[in-house]
Order: structure tokens, then sequence, then C-alpha cells
């Protein structure tokens, strides 16, 4: 185990320092000048070579890519040129807001999927089992900012339930009961779509599972069905489900913005809309990077999780 | 009770629902199995075997199963029992060790769980009595430093440990009787006889009664008191082990004998198999199962099922219209 998990962080090292020297070129990519940006267009050359020596642009890309990676591993994103607040201050208030949307679309997906998924397996093809992947199927083929749009229309609108519309958001700290308010249709939004993939992921390989001659035998002890299902046929059957978890919720991560922008909710993909529409790089920069770390400290998590679920995985 | 005995089957059916038709894989079947005894079930592959032994435990899955007769074990009645009434019979009353220990254990959870397990729910010990009496039952089935290995995940031991462990598992709630499927086809020639004396040597020391189901001869002639013969789902002959050897009457049997290899042997003689396969049972006709591959068969044959009729010994039975003559004591010793 130590081993697997010694080899797995080596590669993640490896794979954070691609997605550094990614987001670091990422500047270099996009379109106008930072110098045309902080100065305006009609600076004189003198000014504009003066920029670039002080942001030390004129240096070889080596060198100011390892200034940079310094920069970061102290902590210092930069301070951007438009709000003129420091990168890592804008991260800090936004992500929070993703990791909770996250946390409470994930655990209402799971609730759903895991008992109802159990269910429907033990009768393959059964009504219930019909109706929920006819049902599934459905709600997967809804895009979210359809769902998101109809439940504010049922929700905000037709109910009147307050602090539910848009632009309603409040910071955890400050109401705890407004916040969960105002994040409960973006989170439902999020945990349709993830628990029509945990539902059908989970319902085929518990399918799969329970044909297994292990089962045969666990009923042979004369072990109640709830037992076999749950202590037998769940852990084995959940191993794609945790990858699958893991990708989605580095995608959520990674593409909660549509949710977050129709709703303004001032979480990392709408600060990263925001950003690119005002051309500030450095936060651009700041977000691609702390997102697709996450996405890979998120997927490294979770096959950390399946190595413990599945022991013969860390020891091939 | 004690002169009734511990299995009794009485024109046993079970009969699949299956897309071509009806398909009956054990086929009137009758026996008796008294306690302590020994019954060899041997038949080729699709001869009903495993599922016989299914339908004995009751745990043949219900949909698109049909299943008529009797199943009378220690006084219960196993046919149309309801799952709950199985469930007390199962592992205190009856128990399988089943084919292959590759797929039979769970594979993510650790072995002394699985066993300790069936002591915890089925037989009310509390966590640190079944935790010892799992490395006893690990310890007794030959497992060395069974407290290491009661940590141990499946897939940390080899074939003949697993299988070792099933039937520590299968012995936990000490049942009358034991249900071997076909216990060593997965394992190496060697681990095959060192786990066949091991469940010798537990039946004598735990007092059990064992059905020891197998394709393979040489299994049942020296562990076995009697034997059932299957072909097609239906009884083709039965008897004590040592009859049956010698004075089999049904040429099925001998044809199955004859195809199973033996030591004595002369090097690099072809082995007789037996000429074509075992019938489609959902497109069978009406007559005895093994007329189409028989060199005996007449119209008789394919027209009309042999009964079971009495040999001349007693408690030997055979199912032909055209009997082989009677071996003479002196030939034919078993393998």
């Amino acid at each position: 185990m130590a081993r697997y998990v010694a080899r797995r962080l080596a590669t993640l090292v490896g794979i954070v320092f691609v997605i550094s020297v990614g987001s670091f070129y990422l500047i270099h990519l996009l379109p106008g000048d930072p110098a045309t940006v902080i100065l305006g267009t009609g600076a004189s050359p003198a000014a504009r070579a003066a920029l670039y020596r002080q942001l030390g642009l004129n240096r070889p890309l080596v060198t100011q890519y390892l200034v940079w990676i310094g920069h970061v591993l102290h902590g210092n994103l930069g301070v951007s040129f438009i709000s003129e607040t420091p990168v890592l201050a804008t991260i800090r208030t936004a992500l929070p807001i993703d990791l909770e949307l996250i946390l409470i679309s994930q655990v209402l997906a799971f609730a759903g999927a895991i008992p109802l998924a159990m269910r429907a397996a033990r009768r393959p093809n059964g009504i219930l089992d019909r109706t929920l992947s006819a049902g599934s199927f459905t709600l997967l083929s809804i895009p979210p900012f359809i769902i998101i749009v109809l439940l504010v229309l049922l929700v905000s609108i037709k109910w009147g339930l307050a602090n539910t519309g848009p632009s309603s958001y409040v910071s955890l700290g400050s109401d705890w009961i407004v916040n969960l308010e105002s994040l409960a249709l973006p989170s439902i939004t999020l945990a349709v779509g993830s628990f029509v993939i945990y539902f059908r992921v989970l319902r085929a390989d518990l399918i799969t599972t329970l044909q297994e001659e292990f089962i045969t035998m666990a009923r042979s002890k004369g072990l109640r069905q709830r037992r076999i299902m749950w202590r037998h046929a769940f852990r084995p059957s959940s191993v794609a489900l945790l990858g699958t978890a893991g990708v989605n919720i580095g995608g959520l991560l990674a593409g909660g913005f549509v949710v977050e922008y129709l709703l303004s909710i001032p979480g990392l993909g709408y600060t990263l809309i925001a950003a690119i529409s005002s051309s500030d790089y450095l936060l651009v920069q700041g977000i691609v990077l702390v997102v697709s770390v996450g996405v890979v400290l998120i997927n490294f998590l979770f096959d950390f999780l399946t190595s413990i679920v599945d022991p013969r995985i860390s020891r091939e | 009770m004690s002169d009734q005995p511990l299995l009794s089957v009485r024109n046993l059916n079970t009969t699949f629902a299956t897309p071509a038709g009806p398909l009956r894989a054990v086929d009137d079947v009758s026996f008796d199995l008294d306690a302590n005894e020994t019954l060899g079930i041997v038949g080729e592959s699709g001869s009903g075997k495993t599922v016989l032994a299914r339908t004995l435990m009751g745990l043949q899955p219900r949909q698109n199963v049909a299943v008529t007769g009797s199943v009378r074990l220690a006084g219960h009645e196993v046919v149309g029992a309801s799952t709950s009434q199985l469930r007390e019979l199962w592992s205190s009353e009856v128990a399988m060790v089943f084919q292959d220990p590759m797929t039979s254990l769970n594979p993510v959870m650790r072995v002394g769980r699985q066993i300790d397990e069936v002591l915890r729910v089925r037989h009310g010990m509390d966590r640190a009595a079944a935790r010892t009496r799992a490395i006893e039952l690990l310890d007794l089935v030959g497992i060395p430093s069974a407290a290491q290995r009661y940590r141990a995940y499946p897939f940390e031991l080899s074939g003949g440990m697993r299988q070792r462990v099933v039937i520590a598992i299968a012995l936990a709630g000490q049942p009358r009787l034991l249900i071997a499927d076909e216990p060593t086809t997965g394992l190496d020639v060697t681990i095959q006889a060192q786990i066949l004396d091991l469940l010798d040597s537990l039946r004598a020391q735990m007092g059990m009664s064992v059905i020891m189901i197998t394709h393979d001869l040489g299994v049942v002639a020296t562990r076995t008191s009697r034997l059932l013969v299957m072909y097609a789902g239906r009884m083709a002959e039965t008897g004590p082990t040592g009859d049956v050897f010698r004075q089999h009457r049904m040429p099925y049997t001998r044809a199955l004998l004859e195809s199973s290899p033996k030591l004595s042997n002369a090097p690099h003689t072809r082995l007789a198999a037996i000429p074509g396969q075992p019938p489609n049972l959902a497109r069978v006709g009406p007559g005895c199962h093994f007329a189409p591959r028989c060199g005996y068969a007449t119209d008789q044959c394919r027209n009309d099922a042999p009964p079971l009729e009495p040999a001349d010994r007693p408690g030997h039975l055979f199912a032909c219209w055209h009997p082989l003559a009677p071996l003479s004591e002196t030939t034919g010793a078993p393998s």
C-alpha cells in the first residue's frame, strides 16, 4: 500500500509540473499584450519597454517560469492589474463556494443513487428498474442550464420561495440559512447530472456482481438479503463508481460555471468568465492553475479510495 | 428420527423455462442418504449435477425455475420452503463447498471476516468468540499460521488455500450434510488429493454426511460408499460404489468408466471417448436420453424411457432396456 501511494504521488508531482508549465504558458497564448492592457493603447514604446523590464517579460521564458513558479510555491499568484487585488485572495473567496456546491450536490447524488441502484439491481428489468433507468436517461438528456432555469421558474417564481433565485447569494459566514437557500437550486441541478451517472454505473456493476458465485455462496451461509446487498455486493461493485465520481467531481470543479453564471454565484467559474471578459490574465492563470491542480488532486483522492475499497488494485 | 435417512429425495424435477421451451435439468431423481454416509454423484458436464446440488439445498433462483417432488432434509421439506425457512437450514443443517474457490470467495473481504460472519450472524457468537472459532476452523482445515491468514484477502492465498477457506466456511455451522460440488476441479492434481483427504477426515471427525459431486470417477472410487450416475438429468445407475464399478449394467456407466484415464493404462493408448455430445435438454426425445450415443440402442430405447430396475445386489439400480451382463467378480477392478 505504501509503495502504491508513493508511486501515485510521484506521478502526481509530474502531472502538476506539466499543469504549471501549461498555465504559465497560457498567458503567452492569449490574444493581446499585457503592456497594452495595463498602459492602454496609446502608450509610448519606451513606457512599454520599461513595463516589460519591470514585469520581467524581457527575460528568457525558462527564467520567467522559474521566477513565477517560485512565487506560486510561496502562495503568490500575483496581483491583478484590473482589480488590483491579489489573485490568491480572489480565489480564496471564490473557491469555498464551489467546494460547498460540490459537497452538497454530491451528498444529494449519492444519497439518491446508492439506495435506488441497490433496489433496481435486485430485479433487473423489473418495474422499478425499468422506471428508474428510463427516468434517469430522461434526466441525463436535459442539460443543466435547462434544469436550473426550470427550477428557478418553479421554485423561485411560481412558489415564490425567497433567496432561491438569481443574485441571492450570501456567504456562509454571514448567514448560513440564506447561504444554503441560495445554493439549493444550483446544488440540485448539479446533483441531478451526478445522480444519473452514479445510479447507472452502480446499477450495472451491482447486476454483474449479483451474478457472481460468491453471492450464491453468501446466500448459502443463510445471510439475509439486506446483508448480502450491503456487505457482499456493494463494495465490489463500487470501484467503477468511485472512479466515475472522481472524474465527475473534477468536472464539476471546472465546469460548474453554467449554474454559477446563470444565478450570479461568485464561485470560481463565475469569476473565471468575468476575468476572461476583462482580460484579467493573472486571474485567469491563477484560476486555471488552481482548478487543474484541484482536478488532479480529486482524482488522486478517488484513486486512493478505490485502492482501499478493492485491495487488489494496490498490489497488482 | 434415527431410522429416518438424513436426506430423502423423491421424484425430484427441476425445470427451467427457457426461450427454447422447458428444460428439465433434473428429471425424476430419487435417493436416500444416511447419516455419516458419502454419496458420489457422477456425470459429464451438463448432466444436471450442479443443478441437482443446488436444488437439494433450495439454492436455485426462483425466477423461471419450477421444482417438483420432495427433498426432506433432517425432517424439513426443502421443496416449496420459504427463503426464511431455508435460511434456517443453510449452514446449520446443510452447507456447500463450491466448485471454483477463485470465484466463490468475496474478493474484497478478509477471509476471517467471511468465516466469522456466519458465526456471528447465524450462530449468535460475539465478535471475539467468532474470531477465536474462525481461527480454529482455519487451523482445522489445515491452513498454516491461521491467526495471520485470518486477516488475508482471498487474492493473497493460493487456490488450494482458498478452497480450504471455503470448506472452513461450510463447516462453521457444523452442518449435518456437506454438499461438495466438484470441489477440486479448479485445483492442481497434487492439491486435489489433499482437499479430498481433508474432506474425508473432516466427515469422520464431525460425523457429517457428504455428497461428492464430480465428473472424475477417480475421485469417488475410494472415497464414497454409494454412487449415483447421472445422464442428461436422469439417474442412469446407482448403487454401492464397488458394485457400480464392478457390476455396472448401464452402457453409459461403462462408457464413463472406460473414458476415465488410469495410471495402469499403457502409455500412448487412446482413451475411449464417448462419441457424440450430451443432448440439448430442451430438445430431447421421449426415450432414453443416452440412446443417440449408445451402441446397443434399439427403437424401444428411442421411444420409451427405461425405468430404474433393481440389479442382483441390494441397493443397486439401473435404467436400461438392454443391460450389460454383470461382470464376474474377478475382472474389472476399480481404478
